[in-house]
């Protein structure tokens, strides 16, 4: 007697052999491995996008700093600033991890690009007055020219927010440009970038304090203080910044830290993001179930090709790993080409936006596991029941 | 010449009210180099003994010998690797891979030898060559004719030289032009040495043959005998 013959199959040719059908019916493998992509790519887009907006908003705190904090009189009517009292800014300045104040005041009176502009045009620019601190205190900096320090605090110079500057349409100081107000001309110093945590200085244009007493009728009451404090210190200063600025009404002081806007949008976003990536994982589990469908119907059209195979000597074993490697593999490419698309879009919007490209490790590796496993889920009843077909009943034409 | 198949007292039977006897009682012996017919009208159970023979199915009863193994006791896998190394199958629809090359459809005869690709394809053109379509290697199967497609799969059933061609109908898709083509195909890889099963109810075809097995209700009716 012979010794019994057992079958065998190369494991490449095994591998081949979960090909032949995706070879066979291209149009329908790329529209079965199109679920899987969507989802993956949503995914990953949606995570990469968010890791790339993240680090920028975290960068700009980290810049912007998250230890400026703002006084200002407790909510008056229609959200104009009032008056806080004059000791608050020296009082403010001698608490203990407090690095800088500074002050300024919001003036009556509109900015205008010249003397024959109307005046009720005044395109939403505040004057406002403060001291030549303000840019330190703000970390901020400027396009063009220079801030005022104590010499021009004196004249008829201002400095104009960025968003003035827009609005008056000044672009550059290249040549001397002078603006009207109160019935006079003033020089234009300098022109300050965006202010990210004081956006109300981006609308004001600013003239120094002394000149304000002097020809503008200001009668020496700070609206609104700029606080810079120790970062570690933050939270106790501000919670003593309102009896320190107003002991008797501390309850009319309202004090803001300006960076919590921004780490909020963070906290929202986040929020954003696990949404989407819930949607994301829905539609991968869409794909999966597309993908098992698919399976389903190419063990049933294929049912010949099965009897075929267990004619030519496969085991049960070797057609099961067929199915099962077609189901991986169409998951597989669906992921890969998910992954490609989520990369290229967080790409190109991110080099809109101007970020830094970042997509998390994490949200490329978890989308082709979490393809594999779909595809392996998905193949495994189609490949069973391949398995399991009797090669008699695999082999009966309908 | 030794027996290269064996049937012993088969009996397959199919549940049912009343339970259907395909196969009563069958014992043939088929020896190496022998050109076998079995015929029968349809629902004679041919069919069923050529899945039996073949170990595609179970009988009932009874044993089924082939090269010499008894298969009533063999698991699956086993039985698998009979089929992998023994048995070779033309089935009368040919199950050509439409995605893949005349040649590579050939070399599926082996595939589950686990011979190398190089191997299995170098005997695939021989196989071919001996089918007469050398020349079709690199074609598709949906590019061939309805004859040069059963060629083919007859060249799939050669490849391995397993110790049986099994073929269920080769002729029953074919005109009868094609159909006598694949007839004296089947003579030739006879002549050379081939054992061949054919199950059909073309009484041309069983004629072609040099041994006639009758089968009627599932039961043998009639054995020309072995031929010569």
């Amino acid at each position: 007697m012979k010794a019994r013959a057992r079958p065998r199959l190369r494991l490449t040719d095994a591998m081949l052999a979960g090909t032949v059908g995706l070879r066979a019916r291209r149009l329908r493998a790329v529209f079965s491995a199109l679920g899987i992509c969507i989802g993956v790519a949503a995914i990953v887009g949606v995570l990469g996008v968010t890791q790339s907006s993240e680090a920028d908003l975290l960068a700009q705190i980290d810049r912007l700093g998250t230890n400026l904090l703002t006084v200002e009189k407790g909510q008056g009517i229609g959200g104009s600033e009032g008056p806080l009292p004059l000791t608050a800014p020296s009082m403010i300045g001698v608490l203990p991890g407090v690095q800088r104040v500074s002050s300024t005041a919001t003036l009556p009176g509109g900015v205008y690009r010249s003397d024959l502009v109307p005046t009720f045009e005044t395109g939403a620019i505040g004057l406002r007055t403060t001291d030549p601190s303000l840019l330190q205190t703000l970390n901020g900096r400027l396009l063009a020219g220079t801030f005022l320090n104590a010499a021009t605090a004196r004249y008829p110079v201002a400095v104009l927010g960025y968003g003035a500057a827009q609005a008056l349409g000044v672009a550059t100081l290249d040549d001397p440009v002078r603006i009207w107000t109160h019935g006079r001309w003033l020089t234009v110093a300098g022109i300050l970038a965006p202010v990210q945590l004081a956006p109300e200085i981006d609308r004001s244009v600013l003239v120094g304090l002394d000149f304000a007493a002097s020809d503008l009728g200001f009668d020496g009451f700070p609206t609104r203080l700029y606080v810079r404090a120790d970062p570690e210190r933050v939270v106790a200063i501000s919670q003593v910044l309102g009896r320190t600025t107003n002991p008797e009404n501390p309850d009319q002081v309202r004090v803001a830290r300006p960076s919590d806007a921004l780490a909020a949008r963070l906290a929202v976003q986040s929020s954003g993001t696990s949404l989407f990536v819930g949607l994301g994982a829905v539609a991968l589990l869409v794909g999966g179930v597309g993908v098992a469908n698919v399976m389903v119907i190419s063990v049933l059209e294929r049912r010949s090709e099965i009897g075929l195979r267990r004619a030519l000597g496969a085991t049960r074993l070797h057609v099961a790993v067929q199915f099962l490697s077609e189901s991986l593999l169409l998951s597989t490419l669906g992921g890969a080409a998910g992954i490609g698309t989520g990369v290229a879009l967080t790409a190109a919007l991110a080099i809109q936006q101007g970020w830094n490209v970042l997509v998390p490790a994490v949200a490329v590796l978890g989308g082709l596991v979490a393809a594999t496993a779909i595809g392996a889920v998905a193949g495994l009843y189609p490949a069973l029941r391949a398995a399991r077909m009797a090669p008699t009943d695999a082999l009966r034409t309908v | 010449m030794s027996a290269v198949l064996e049937v012993h007292n088969v009996w397959k039977r199919y549940p049912g009210d009343p339970p259907v006897e395909s196969l009563r009682d069958v014992s043939l012996t088929i020896r190496e180099g022998e050109l076998v017919a079995i015929v029968g009208p349809s629902g004679s159970g041919k069919t069923t003994l050529l899945h039996v023979m073949g170990t595609l199915d179970r009988p009932t009863q009874g044993e089924v010998c082939v090269a010499g193994q008894d298969a009533s006791e063999f698991s699956d896998l086993e039985l698998s690797g009979l089929r992998a190394h023994h048995l070779g199958f033309v089935f009368q629809q040919f199950f050509l891979l439409d995605g893949v090359s005349v040649l590579d459809n050939v070399a599926n005869g082996l595939l589950y030898r686990g011979l190398p690709l190089r191997e299995r394809r170098r005997r695939a053109r021989e196989a071919l060559e001996r089918v007469g379509l050398g020349h079709r290697t690199g074609h598709r199967p949906n590019q061939l004719s309805g004859g040069e497609r059963q060629r083919v799969a007859i060249g799939r059933a050669v490849v391995g030289s397993p110790a049986i061609v099994l073929a269920d109908e080769p002729t029953g898709n074919l005109d009868t032009a094609a159909g006598a083509a694949v007839v004296a195909l089947l003579r030739d890889l006879n002549r050379d040495g081939t054992t061949i099963a054919v199950i059909t109810h073309n009484h041309d075809v069983a004629a072609a043959m040099r041994r006639r097995i009758e089968l009627r209700d599932g039961r043998i009716v009639g054995d020309s005998g072995v031929g010569t």
